[in-house]
């Protein structure tokens, strides 16, 4: 479980977060939605430490992550994985490279081990025969499902994802959504996504929390999303023509 | 202001390079691929330079030795002289500057924007002394090398331009390379060089390192960086010289 704790951040005068506490579910998925520019990828990298909180506290699983040192936070993040909202593949690696640079970098394994390793995480996000391709020849699912494999390659206990499946078809999106699901039940990771796909929210919010500028707005489930009588999430939910039709 | 802020993050950076790697055998590769990109790669480049400059010094000097007094091998030691004491070092460095300069930046920046740079810090790896640390090493190890180089192509530029246009004999100009030769200049060109090889890289890393934004923050990352590697070195040319030749 990971908790947020009174959390605020501010650039330079603009308020981004104000006051958010929540808590992400252990083996869940838990869904943060929210307009563009509401602060879900500031709250998702204030999660993992790439942006200093100005105010409050991150805990995982009882460990104070605000607290941590240098070198604590870098045994901590050995056990989380993350998929970046345009992939962040190397561009200089091939995809097997990709995939394989965490654990050349912190693991002691022999090349076959790595090599294993490799080619069942691939496998496991259905990409086969690609190992040598360049990032610049994938296309973006492919591209998103090798970050995945990359994420997972060290078997993180937290999985954070940072809006996985835009830019994708829906099918293909909703391919990448199943993905994290099943990799989330699989190994009971602690699953964060941030999207702004009500698809993606009625399919696998097993926790979901609506950020409506910088605030922490509403907070639910995939099925109680429908019913709620909160207006700004009621205009995010039926925004468009899509599900205000679906709703008459 | 921003002077004295850059000035400040440019050693708070500089701290997190150079540290320990944290993987001894993925620096070694990294390292040998920064000596292949950084260095081989511009060996073209020097080479040519080099000795178009050696040639046109030689020319300059032989039709301004108008006296019958100055012997010819002076075009010969006015070569040897200009060249390794200022044209190979400050303006060689000056020209990898924008060429190795622009290209660790607009790389370093491009994986910031990009967050490849975020995606190593998730990791746990040190991404400062991951992606600049080898380029440091390198270049100070790869940039004497092209200088030295530069120091021959020169020379001989100036020697086949002489040929070339019958102006200087064989003979008088390897005279004049010859004439009062302290190997010591070699050794302060060489640790000029030196300098300015980590100017370079670390300069360029920073910025680089600092882009905020998207592409066209990269392109303007690049351009500062070889703009402020450039006035350093030219300053620190002068300091330099004053405090190793005097
Ligand atoms: N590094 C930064 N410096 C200053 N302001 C920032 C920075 N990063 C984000 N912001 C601001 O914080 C706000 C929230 O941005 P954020 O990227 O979290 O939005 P988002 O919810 O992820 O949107 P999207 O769905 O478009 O990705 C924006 O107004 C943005 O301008
Ligand atoms: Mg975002």
């Amino acid at each position: 479980m990971i908790e947020a704790k009174e959390v605020n951040k501010i650039f330079g005068g603009h308020h981004v977060l104000k006051n958010i506490s929540c808590s992400f579910e252990k083996g869940k998925t838990n869904l943060i939605i929210g307009q563009s520019g509401s602060g879900k990828t500031v709250l998702m990298k204030c999660l993992v430490g790439l942006y200093e909180v100005d105010q409050g506290k991150i805990i995982y699983d009882d460990r104070n992550f605000s607290e941590m040192n240098f070198e604590q936070r870098k045994n901590l993040r050995q056990e989380i994985g993350m998929l970046f909202q345009g992939g962040a593949l190397f561009d200089y690696m091939t995809v097997e490279e990709n995939v394989m640079f965490p654990l050349n970098m912190f693991t002691s394994q022999t090349k076959e081990e790595k090599q294993d390793r490799v080619n069942f995480v691939l496998t496991r996000v259905n990409l086969e025969n690609v190992n040598w391709l360049m990032p610049s020849e994938l296309s973006g699912g492919m591209r998103k499902r090798v970050a995945i494999a990359r994420a997972i390659s060290m078997n993180p206990k937290y999985l954070f994802c940072d809006e996985p499946n835009s830019g994708l078809d829906p099918q293909t999106a909703g391919v990448i959504d199943q993905l994290i699901k099943e990799i989330t039940d699989e190994y009971g990771i602690t699953t964060i996504v941030n999207t702004h796909d009500m698809n993606s929210v009625l399919s696998i919010g097993d926790t979901v929390a609506f950020i409506y500028n910088g605030e922490l707005w509403w907070q639910g489930n995939k099925n109680t999303i429908l019913h709620s009588d909160n207006k700004e999430l009621n205009e995010f939910v039926f925004g468009t023509e899509l599900t205000s039709r679906l709703k008459q | 202001m921003k002077v004295i802020t850059n000035t400040g993050d440019y050693v708070l950076l500089m701290l997190r390079v150079f540290t320990k790697p944290q993987k001894g055998r993925i620096f070694w590769q990294r390292l040998l691929d920064e000596i292949q990109g950084l260095g081989i790669e511009s060996i073209g480049i020097v080479a040519f330079i080099s000795a178009f400059m050696g040639a046109v010094v030689a020319i300059q000097t032989a039709y301004n030795i108008d006296s019958p007094f100055i012997p010819l091998s002076m075009v010969g030691f006015t070569v040897r002289q200009s060249v390794i004491l200022e044209f190979s070092p400050t303006v060689i460095s000056l020209i990898l500057a924008g060429k190795v300069g622009s290209r660790i930046a607009s790389e370093i920046g491009t994986m910031r924007v990009t967050e490849q740079i975020d995606a190593l810090e998730i990791m746990g790896v040190n991404s400062a002394n991951y992606l600049i640390f080898p380029k440091v090493v390198a270049s100070m190890l790869i940039n004497p090398v092209l200088i030295v180089l530069s120091m021959w192509m020169g020379i001989l530029g100036g020697w086949l331009a002489m040929s070339a246009f019958g102006l200087v004999t064989t003979t008088d100009y390897v005279r004049g390379i010859r004439i009062d030769f302290q190997a010591y200049t070699i050794f302060y060109a060489l640790l000029k060089t030196l300098f300015f090889a980590f100017i370079i890289s670390t300069i360029s890393g920073f910025y680089g390192y600092k882009t905020n934004g998207g592409a066209l923050e990269v392109g303007q990352a690049s351009t500062k960086a070889v703009v402020v590697s450039s006035i350093l070195i030219i300053l620190f040319n002068l300091v330099l010289t004053q405090l190793f030749l005097t």
